[in-house]
C-alpha cells in the first residue's frame, strides 16, 4: 500500500531522515518525479527560486554531492555561493557558528552544509533562520543520498514496501548506510547490513536491520544490492587484514550477484573503488544503476529546495 | 434557510448541454481561424480535460487526429517562492507535449480567464520548450478583471462578475458533473 504524501514539509530544514515522516518522504519523491522532466527540456531551467540565495558550505571534500546541489540550484534559478573549508577563514581557526553568523549577514535563504562532525547541521539549523539542508554530517546522516537511492528503487520497482535491500561495505563509518536504514525502515523495506564484524555499527539492532558478516547469505533473494566504499579517512588503522582479502570475501562479483533476485539492481553512492568493494564487470554491467543515481540526485535536491521554499506547513495552515 | 456558512446562493450560468454546444462552437472557431493543424495545450487542472474535449470535437468535424498536450505552470507562477510569506507549495504536475512546439500554432486552453496571471506563466513555460509559430488562447469563460494585458482569441462565454464573486467551472472528468456556476464566496478561479 503506497504511503500518502504529506501536503508540505513540517520543518524549515532537512537535516536527517530521522526527522522526516513517511508522508514527507513520499512528498519529496513525488515532487522529484515531476522535476526530473526539467533536465530533458531544451532550456533546462525554471524560474521557481529566482531571487533566492543558496550558500553551499562544504567543510569536507565532495565532488558529486556539491555539483549535484549546484546543478539543482541553478536549474531552479537560485543564486549560488560556494564556500569550502580549504582557502577560507575556517582554516584560520574560525568556529562553525562564527562562520554561520557571518554568512547570515549575507541573507541567504538556504545553507547546504557538509561537515565532518555529526550533528553540525542540526545545531546550525537551531541558530540561523535560513533553511539548512544536510549534505552529509560525519558518520551520522546523508539524507539527500538516501532519498535519491529510494527514488531510484521506486523507478525500478514502483515502490519500496517489501523490497529486500542489501547494503554492504564499511557500514560503521557510513552516513549513507544509516540514512538508508532509517528511510527504508520507515517505508516498509527490509534492510540487510553486510560487513566484517569490525565494520558493523554497534547499534545495528536498534536500526532495525538484519546484520550479516558474510555477503553470500545476505544476497539470497535481494532486490537491491548497494555497495559502499571503505572510508579510509575515517579510521586510524585498517579494520581488516588487507584490501586484497576484503575483495576476496566482500566484493560484489558477477558470481555473487547471481545469488540475488533476477531483477536485482546494483547501486553505489560513489566514489567507487573498483577491485575493492565492486568488480568492474558488475559496476559497468547491465544491472548497474549507478549513473541513474547521479541523474536522480539532481531531481531530489531540486525537490527539497522547492518544497522548503514554501516555508513551514503550520505557518501555511495559519494563513 | 439552513445553508452552510460561506455556501451562499450560487447560480448556474451554463448547464451540461450548453457546455457541450459551447465547446463545439469553440472548436468551429479554432478550425475557421487556423485549420486543423493546431496543437491544443491544456493548462492544469481543468484546461487539460477541456483541451481533450476540444480535440475530440475538431476530430469529429475533420476526421484528422489533433495533437493535445498539457502544461504545468507551477514553477513559473508569480506567487511561488521564498520571498513570499510562508505558504504551502503547490503540488507539481506533469507537462506533456506530444511533439516539438516549434513552428506550430498552439492553442492554450483553460477554464476561466480572470487576472491573466496564469496565462502569463503559461506563456513563459511554453516558450522554454521552443518557438511556436503563434500562441493563441481559448477559454471556456472570460469573467473580466484582468491585471495583465491578456486577451483570449476564442471565448466560450463572457460572464459579467464582481471581483469577489466566485466562478466555478465543473467538469465531469475532474468534478463528476458539467456546468458553470457563480457564487458569492471569494474563490481562487484564476
Amino acid at each position: 500500500m503506497p504511503v500518502e504524501a504529506a501536503a508540505a514539509l513540517a520543518a524549515k530544514d532537512v537535516v536527517g531522515i530521522q526527522r522526516l515522516s513517511p508522508g514527507e518522504i513520499q512528498l519529496i519523491l513525488n515532487t522529484a518525479e515531476e522535476l526530473l522532466e526539467v533536465a530533458r527540456r531544451p532550456i533546462k531551467k525554471v524560474p521557481a527560486l529566482r531571487g533566492s540565495t543558496v550558500i553551499n558550505l562544504f567543510m569536507e571534500p565532495s565532488t558529486r554531492t556539491r555539483f549535484s546541489f549546484e546543478v539543482a540550484e541553478k536549474r531552479l534559478s537560485a543564486d549560488t555561493l560556494n564556500f569550502s573549508a580549504s582557502g577560507s577563514s575556517v582554516s584560520k581557526g574560525e568556529t562553525l557558528f562564527d562562520t554561520a553568523r557571518n554568512l547570515m549577514a549575507m541573507a541567504p535563504d538556504f545553507i547546504i552544509i557538509r561537515h565532518p562532525h555529526s550533528g553540525a547541521p542540526h545545531r546550525l539549523a537551531e541558530v540561523v533562520p535560513a533553511s539548512i539542508v544536510n549534505a552529509g554530517d560525519g558518520i551520522n546522516e546523508h539524507p539527500t543520498q538516501a532519498l535519491l537511492d529510494a527514488f531510484t528503487m521506486c523507478q525500478h520497482f514502483g515502490g519500496l514496501e517489501g523490497l529486500k535491500v542489501v547494503i554492504a561495505g564499511d557500514i560503521r563509518h557510513s552516513r549513507v548506510a544509516r540514512s538508508n536504514a532509517f528511510l527504508l525502515g520507515k517505508m516498509g523495506a527490509e534492510v540487510r547490513f553486510v560487513a566484517p564484524a569490525s565494520l558493523l555499527p554497534l547499534d545495528v539492532e536498534e536500526l532495525g536491520v538484519i546484520p550479516f558478516v558474510r555477503l553470500e547469505p545476505a544476497l539470497e533473494g535481494a532486490d537491491v544490492v548497494m555497495m559502499l566504499r571503505i572510508q579510509l579517512e575515517r579510521q586510524k588503522k585498517l579494520n581488516f587484514p588487507s584490501m586484497r582479502e576484503y575483495y576476496d570475501f566482500f566484493a560484489l562479483t558477477p558470481e555473487r550477484l547471481a545469488l540475488a533476485a533476477e531483477r536485482a539492481i546494483v547501486m553505489h553512492p560513489g566514489p567507487m573503488n573498483r577491485g575493492v568493494e565492486i568488480d568492474s564487470r558488475v559496476a559497468d554491467g547491465p544491472r548497474s544503476v549507478i549513473l541513474e543515481q547521479v541523474t536522480n540526485g539532481v531531481a531530489i535536491r531540486m525537490a527539497i529546495l522547492y518544497l522548503l521554499a514554501g516555508g513551514r506547513s503550520e505557518a501555511a495552515s495559519d494563513s | 434557510m439552513a445553508q452552510n456558512r460561506g455556501r451562499a446562493a450560487r447560480q448556474e450560468v451554463m448547464d451540461a448541454p450548453a457546455m457541450a454546444r459551447t465547446i463545439a462552437r469553440m472548436a468551429a472557431e479554432i478550425l475557421e481561424r487556423d485549420g486543423d493543424g493546431v496543437m491544443l495545450v491544456g493548462i492544469h487542472t481543468r484546461g487539460v480535460p477541456l483541451a481533450d474535449r476540444l480535440a475530440r470535437s475538431l476530430e469529429e468535424v475533420t476526421g484528422h487526429k489533433v495533437s493535445v498536450g498539457r502544461l504545468d505552470i507551477t514553477l513559473y507562477r508569480d506567487d511561488v517562492g521564498p520571498w513570499r510569506p510562508a505558504h504551502q507549495q503547490p503540488v507539481l504536475k506533469r507537462t506533456v507535449l506530444p511533439a516539438s512546439i516549434d513552428d506550430h500554432v498552439i492553442y492554450l486552453v483553460d477554464d476561466v480567464l480572470f487576472t491573466g496571471r496564469t496565462v502569463r506563466a503559461a506563456l513563459d513555460t511554453l516558450i522554454d520548450y521552443g518557438r511556436p509559430q503563434a500562441v493563441r488562447l481559448a477559454v471556456l469563460v472570460d469573467r473580466g478583471h484582468r491585471e495583465l494585458p491578456v486577451a483570449a482569441d476564442v471565448v466560450g462565454k463572457n460572464i459579467a462578475t464582481t471581483r469577489s464573486e466566485d466562478v466555478q467551472v465543473r467538469l465531469s472528468e475532474v468534478d463528476g458533473e458539467d456546468g458553470v456556476w457563480i457564487g458569492r464566496e471569494v474563490g481562487n478561479a484564476g
